[in-house]
């Protein structure tokens, strides 16, 4: 990685107070530098087969965590998502035909 | 060109405020500061600033547009007392922590309860470990200076600042005041340079992230620093202030200190009048002296120490009571810089004036006789019915 991670030194070191930026203000979108969603305790699996490719759970995701290519959903960024299941929650694919279900992280 | 003018305490703060012309300020009506918001509202109304004016539901709300807006870059300003300033006790650390340069006109009057109107200092007290510098007022003029210089050291330093003054004596007192030129205002103040802003496309920031136990710690540092520092920024704008008005400013007065034997320490209108009882025992050969601190926070220490070490006696004025069993709040912190320097100068507290009980020339006079006889109570009530 060429650039520093915001509050971080180049070694990987957190910066101390001298050279921290004032203030708690950072810049915006810097949670793409991290790995935010490392907390889930449920992930969303994506069953391709089944979506109907609506964009609801694009729509609806807080954390931008829907991944589309050409249009097309085509998984989860895991790296960010947490889990909450809004996207499965709102997914409208049949009960026996999903193309959302919640899996628990360590089954 | 200077002029005077009669103006009361609020009106001198609200011509100050007309005169900054700040960007936005956002406020809630409370006695006994009601009137600065009023008056200043009315300048909206009337064109004479350009000032977006935000007339929010709660003090709470105040202090949270005052955060968004400062954010912006924009120069803002509020006003408070007592219970309105309690409210936004929530916001006032977050501001300080987004190191935010707010600036607020506080008018001094009691914490409820019992409910009460009048002046003491309880509410600023309680919002002394907030992050906000803190500059008291014995009058009107030094109310309209304050609030002007105000706007220059929280803008130097990025945290915000509170000018403040006594609820009722100063606020509701008509004095003579010498109005500044406002262009002469604007041109000592100049534009706020905020490094960020959050309308700022070309370099989007975010302001408070959540900050665990990794960062916290090094942002309240950063803190500290900045009222270490904010020290040194008060006093070079104070002199500034002076080189071009006229009215030198700093930590704080020394009123026939020199060779003083009996000293008073005290903040805000008290030190008028105890300057009227130090001219009366000095014309009768009395070495007495007072210091008024116009600066509390952050709390020139040092400076204290060096300007009461001549002194015999020290009494501490405190027109508000922590009810921590350890006297008022100025007191606890006059003894701990007197304890740290190694100067063991006797030290007692009056608690006086809570709820805005007067405080009379005769009273004062009392302290100074205290001070010679050596009174051994270290904490006193002056002017409380047995
Ligand atoms: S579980 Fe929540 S965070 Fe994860 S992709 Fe679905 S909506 Fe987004
Ligand atoms: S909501 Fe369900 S069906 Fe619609 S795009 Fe997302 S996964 Fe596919």
């Amino acid at each position: 990685m060429t650039e520093n991670k915001p509050g971080m030194n180049q070694d990987g070191s957190r910066q101390g107070w001298k050279s921290l930026p004032a203030g708690d203000i950072m810049e915006a979108g810097s949670a793409d530098k991290f790995n935010t969603g490392d907390w889930r305790s449920d992930r969303p699996v994506f069953n391709a087969a089944n979506c109907i490719q609506c964009l609801k759970c694009w729509v609806v995701c807080p954390d931008a965590s829907v991944l589309v290519k050409d249009g097309k959903i085509v998984g989860f960024d895991y790296d960010h998502c947490k889990g909450c299941g809004i996207c499965d929650f709102e997914c409208p694919t049949k009960p026996e035909k999903r193309a959302i279900t919640m899996e628990p992280e360590r089954k | 060109m200077p002029s005077f003018a009669a103006k009361t305490g609020n009106e001198a703060m609200a011509e100050a405020m007309r005169q900054i012309n700040p960007d936005v300020v956002a406020a809630y009506p409370i006695t006994p500061a009601t009137e600065i918001v009023m008056i200043f509202s009315q300048f909206v109304a009337d064109g004479l600033v350009n000032t977006e004016f935000v007339p929010v539901e709660s003090e709470h709300s105040a202090m949270s547009a005052c955060v968004g807006a400062s954010s912006t870059g924009a120069r803002v300003m509020t006003g408070t007392s007592s219970q309105g300033l309690a409210l936004m006790y929530e916001i006032l650390p977050i501001a300080a922590a987004l190191r935010l340069p707010i600036i607020m006109c506080v008018v001094n009057r009691a914490l409820s309860g019992p409910i009460n109107i009048h002046c003491d200092h309880s509410d600023t007290m309680g919002g002394r470990d907030f992050g906000w510098i803190q500059m008291f007022s014995e009058n009107a003029q030094e109310a309209y200076d304050n609030t002007l210089q105000a706007v220059k050291i929280a803008e130097k330093i990025n945290l915000p600042a509170m000018a403040t003054t006594d609820g009722f004596i100063i606020i509701h007192c008509m004095e003579k005041i010498e109005m500044l030129d406002t262009q002469d205002i604007q041109s000592f103040l100049g534009e706020r340079k905020a490094q960020n802003s959050l309308l700022d496309l070309e370099k989007p920031v975010s302001f408070g992230g959540l900050d665990l136990q990794d960062y916290y710690f090094e942002h309240r540092k950063q803190m500290a620093d900045a009222m270490d520092r904010a020290g040194d920024v008060i006093l070079e704008v104070g002199k500034e202030f002076g080189k071009k008005f006229g009215r030198e400013y700093g930590y704080f007065e020394e009123y026939q200190m020199a060779d003083a034997e009996h000293v008073i320490v005290a903040l805000g209108s008290t030190c008028g009048t105890t300057k009227a009882v130090v001219d009366d025992l000095r014309s009768k050969g009395e070495k007495v002296g007072l210091l008024k601190l116009r600066v509390f926070r952050p709390f020139p220490a040092k400076e204290i120490v060096t300007a009461l070490s001549k002194a015999k006696s020290i009494a501490v004025l405190d027109r508000s009571d922590g009810l921590s069993t350890q006297g008022g709040q100025l007191y606890t912190e006059v003894c701990a810089a007197l304890f740290e320097n190694d100067k063991k100068i006797p030290v007692i507290d009056y608690i006086y004036g809570l709820g805005g009980r007067d405080i009379s020339i005769d009273e004062i006079k009392s302290i100074y006789a205290d001070l010679k006889k050596g009174n051994k109570n270290k904490i006193n009530y002056l002017g409380v019915r047995e």
